[in-house]
């Protein structure tokens, strides 16, 4: 185990500075070495604000001088991925179309965040407006893993798996929109949680798919990712999609909560184009259930080969909805080379977005265009339905699932030059989105070559508790949190 | 040939809220540009819309004072397209499930003379749904600047059947429509501020014809008056287009009301793909019986349905009714003055003769009144019983509306009152009218009764134009008898 506090975990931390071992200036000092040190290397930020971030510190040290303090994450510093607005701060979607764009007003996250006493800290790296599985879509070249500088750390939230493994924040917030949390973060060897649809505010989250996206935290274990829940999830009158749902005190529940429990093994997520030494590692894992006496079962979600077909209707659908009031009119990038205003419009976007950006609204606007809405969309809406039926129908018998989060460990960067390639990333994670479940992404072991591996538990709506008290009930039993990449 | 023109009119109406439709931010007009603004309405990164309950309170009870099916359930939509006035280049409105469905506008055609209630038609609604407004651009030499102070600022689109056949038809249903609307409390509909704007369809056939025609969009229709003069012109090129042998396409208009002409915007051909979807920002809304019935009851009476009631239970002539019942504060002063005094003809006689008159010489509303229905009702009383005469009472009203005294007040200050009031004086007079006129004694005598009339000019005469009229006449006939 490090010393280093970079590699603590938010509890061990929030001990130290409530013991006055600690101030949250000096971690923060530390974060900021230590981001300066690797940042050459892992590129996991497109921006910090070192004054900004050593300023709140400054101000958690007072507070709790002045005993204060607010819990657990006064002090702490917490990365952004660069999707979630924060007053004062550039908000780029690693996307040149926003590359000037500084956010007037806070996410309702932020808000929660900076009421908790948290050091809000750095814009970090995505695959453009969130949509890629490796942030090589980012304007600003792509992030390195931690775990092997030459391979992708994941996406979209790439920047926040990255910046977490290699000690650049104690813990980031990421978005999921098809496995944009829980893939990274398996291939980086963090926790990452994406909560039920509606249990956290999106307002201030930049919309790539409305009715997919969540907020969740990127952490070292998953206590310190029930710490950061807690302080972000809540209905919230800005975002009519959030849920009005009383918030458990997660942090309490997931030591108080013990199995064993029913789990289930979908038969559909083990099939071909899986890793052998994924299916190995998932394997041992649902053995360790096994050997703590919860019961295993074999179940079936028949629709999952229309997941990705299904996702990528609906998504792009409403990314080229969403994406479409980037047009260099009030604020973004803006050609200099335009004729009139439908030139303005062309040229503006043909020159800021990326090319993934502009297939997925070409494709979006292809499946709602007059003519194909019902074949595409209704249709894709429906079978959308099915998924979420196919899921919840297991859970009468089961607490949970448990499949491998990825079907492949961390590839080489420049590797999946074939976008239906890297669609593939997300087979095991989209199906969570679509059904608006919580799915968690455990670390439970690596490769031979060493590269981290992940497995996915997926819970039912809004048990977050039981869903991290399952996945906390096997990281205390493994040592896979205190192994730290060669940096 | 004779041709017969269907018409269609889409109506936009601003709805009267304190907010926007999707935020907090305050709805106005002429304000600083771009000051009514927030993250939501200038669609910045990461925004998102939340319904305002109040826009959904004004539009349910538009549709239940027009008689509509209101929906169960309604969901909102996005409208894609791509222009500077909109900041999401998308606008959120209703699409399949609009939330009112049918309904009817009540409408009157003019009568063959002005006193004479025309001919009452009921024209169909198609639906009624809610959507956001839009920004306002404004166009320089060398640019164009958008101001987003209206954008998002809840809009009703009204669109009725094709079912009106002339221009008078559509005048009546937009001057009836917004009517309701302010009555109803939804809006105020100054066309002048943008809060009502209409569009209209027209196409032609021959009479007897039952499919319809071509169909021409006419826009920039922003006077009732542009509406009328607008789609009769309409008519009347789209025939000329026919007889002179040609085709009428399928286009929108710009119609000018100052020059009295139109052209063409865009053909057909240029239509948009809006691609409509389900907005995944809002949620669903139920609309239930207690919602409903809630608003129901503070729906007002409709102006048509108090015209019918004013001339049943006023015994009103319709000319009055007219002028009291399109404005609803006005028709409330009627007949709070009518309930004072128990002569509502005398009464809407006061309201629409003098008091709209010295309201429009002054230059002020209903409301800076310093008359109130009392004075009314005063006068009313102090005439019937005679104690002032119609002229005085006239002048009285005059000096009652500069100072907002009572009626008797100023009788007593001005002597005006009718006099003498000692029936003494009045009866010597009387009895000296008698005995200088024994013809028309006579007359009387056997049986001619108006032949009374020929004593009382002299008894005026004498009593210099002050004798109670009520008090000469019940005076003269009691001698009479006794004679």
């Amino acid at each position: 185990m490090t010393s280093e506090p970079f590699y603590q975990t938010i509890a061990q931390l929030a001990a130290a500075l409530d013991a006055k071992r600690l101030s949250s200036v000096d971690l923060t000092k530390a974060v900021i070495a230590r981001t300066k040190a690797v940042e050459g290397r892992v590129h996991a930020f497109n921006s910090f604000d070192e004054t900004d971030a050593l300023a709140q510190a400054s101000s958690s040290d007072a507070r709790r001088a002045a005993g204060q303090a607010r819990g657990a994450l006064d002090g702490i510093p917490i990365g952004f991925k660069d999707v979630i607005a924060v007053t004062g701060q550039p908000l780029t979607a690693s996307s040149k179309m926003l590359a000037n764009f500084v956010s007037p007003y806070d996410a309702t996250v932020t808000t929660k965040l900076k009421n908790a006493g948290a050091v809000v800290w750095g814009r970090l790296n995505m695959d453009e407006f969130a949509m890629g599985s490796s942030t090589e879509n980012s304007a600003n070249g792509p992030t390195s893993n931690p775990w092997d500088l030459t391979r992708v750390p994941g996406g979209s939230s790439g920047g926040s798996a990255a910046a977490l493994a290699a000690g650049e924040a104690i813990a980031t917030l990421g978005s999921d929109t098809g496995g944009s949390i829980r893939q990274p973060a398996a291939l980086c060897g963090v926790v990452g949680l994406k909560p039920t649809y509606g249990l956290v505010s999106r307002f201030g989250l930049i919309a790539f798919a409305s009715s997919l996206d969540q907020i969740g935290p990127f952490a070292r274990t998953v206590e310190d990712a029930a710490i950061v829940l807690g302080a972000i999830a809540g209905y919230d009158e800005r975002d009519s999609t959030s849920f009005q749902t009383e918030i458990p005190d997660y942090r309490v529940d997931l030591k108080q909560r013990q199995g064993p429990w029913k789990l289930g093994i979908p038969k559909e997520y083990f099939g071909e184009g899986l890793d052998p030494e994924i299916a190995a590692a998932v394997e041992r894992t649902i053995a360790f259930y096994k050997g703590q006496g919860c019961e295993i079962k074999e179940v079936s979600l028949p629709h999952t080969q229309y997941c990705l077909d299904t996702y990528y209707v609906i998504a792009t659908a409403e990314a080229s909805s969403n994406l479409a009031r980037y047009d260099g009119i009030r604020y973004g990038h803006r050609s200099q080379n335009a004729s009139d205003i439908v030139d303005l419009y062309f040229k503006s976007r043909a020159e800021g977005f990326g090319a993934e950006v502009k297939r997925r609204i070409i494709l979006g606007t292809y499946v709602l265009s007059s003519g194909y809405y019902d074949a595409y969309y209704l249709r894709a809406q429906k079978v959308r339905t099915l998924i979420r039926n196919d899921f919840l129908a297991t859970f009468r018998d089961v607490d949970a699932l448990i499949t491998p989060t990825s079907p492949m460990p961390a590839f080489k960067i420049g590797e999946k030059a074939d976008p239906l390639a890297l669609y593939l990333c997300d087979i095991y994670t989209i199906g969570v989105n679509l059904a608006g479940l919580p799915g968690i992404s455990v670390p439970c072991g690596f490769t031979k070559s060493g590269l981290p591996i992940g497995a996915q538990l997926i819970g039912q709506p809004f048990r977050e508790s039981e869903l991290l008290a399952i996945a906390h009930a096997y990281e205390q039993a493994h040592d896979w949190k205190n192994k730290f990449p060669a940096l | 040939m004779n041709y017969e023109a269907v018409i269609g009119l889409e109506v936009h109406v601003q709805v009267k809220t304190r907010s926007k439709i999707f935020t907090r931010v305050s709805t106005g007009y002429g304000y600083e540009p771009n000051t009514l603004t927030d993250p939501v309405v200038l669609a910045l990164p990461g925004a998102l819309p939340v319904m305002n309950k109040a826009a959904l309170d004004a539009i349910i009870k538009a549709g239940l004072l027009l008689g509509c099916e209101i929906a169960p359930v309604c969901k909102w939509d996005r409208k894609q397209y791509f222009y500077p006035d909109s900041p999401k280049n998308y606008q959120i409105s209703q699409y399949d499930q609009p939330i009112c469905l049918g309904g009817t506008v009540e409408i009157e055609l003019p009568g063959s003379a002005r006193n004479v209630m025309g001919e009452h038609k009921k024209i169909p609604l198609t639906r009624i749904h809610l959507e956001e407004d839009v920004g306002k651009l404004n166009h320089g030499a060398n640019d164009s600047l958008v101001d987003y102070n209206r954008a998002g600022t809840p809009l009703m689109e009204i669109v009725s059947d094709p079912a009106m056949h002339t221009a008078e038809e559509a005048y009546a249903y937009l001057t009836s429509l917004r009517a309701t609307m302010i009555y109803g409390g939804i809006s105020d509909c100054d066309m002048e501020k943008g809060q009502l704007r209409c569009d209209a369809n027209i196409s032609i056939r021959p009479v007897g014809e039952t499919k319809l025609g071509v169909k021409v969009e006419l826009k920039n229709l922003n006077s009732i008056s542009y509406v009328r003069d607008g789609i009769a012109h309409e008519i009347k090129r789209q025939i000329g287009v026919l007889e002179r042998g040609g085709i009428i396409v399928q286009e929108t208009r710009d119609y000018d009301g100052m020059t009295g002409t139109s052209q063409s915007l865009r053909s057909k051909e240029m239509a948009h793909d809006y691609r409509y979807f389900p907005d995944p920002d809002l949620m669903p809304v139920k609309v239930d019986e207690a919602w409903k019935d809630k608003l129901r009851a503070e729906c007002p009476e409709l102006p048509f349905d108090k015209q019918r009631r004013f001339l049943a239970d006023y015994q009103l002539p319709y000319t009055l009714t007219s002028a009291l019942v399109w404005d609803h504060a006005l028709a409330d002063y009627f007949e709070a003055a009518a309930k004072l005094s128990g002569k509502p003809q005398a009464t809407g006689n006061w309201i629409v003769n003098d008091l709209l008159r010295e309201l429009g010489a002054a230059k002020l509303g209903l409301a800076d009144s310093r008359v109130a229905p009392a004075h009314i009702a005063a006068l009313v009383k102090l005439v019937d019983s005679g104690t002032v005469l119609t002229n005085a009472a006239k002048e009285i009203f005059v000096e009652m509306f500069a100072t907002g005294d009572q009626p008797d007040a100023v009788a007593e200050r001005k002597g005006l009152n009718a006099a003498p009031t000692d029936s003494n004086g009045l009866e010597q007079w009387c009895r000296d009218a008698i005995a200088a006129n024994p013809k028309a004694l006579a007359e009387f005598k056997s049986g001619k009764d108006s032949a009374i009339n020929a004593f009382k000019g002299p008894i005026m005469k004498a009593a210099k134009g002050k004798a109670n009229p009520k008090l000469v006449d019940e005076t003269l006939r009691k001698l009479l008898a006794s004679s």
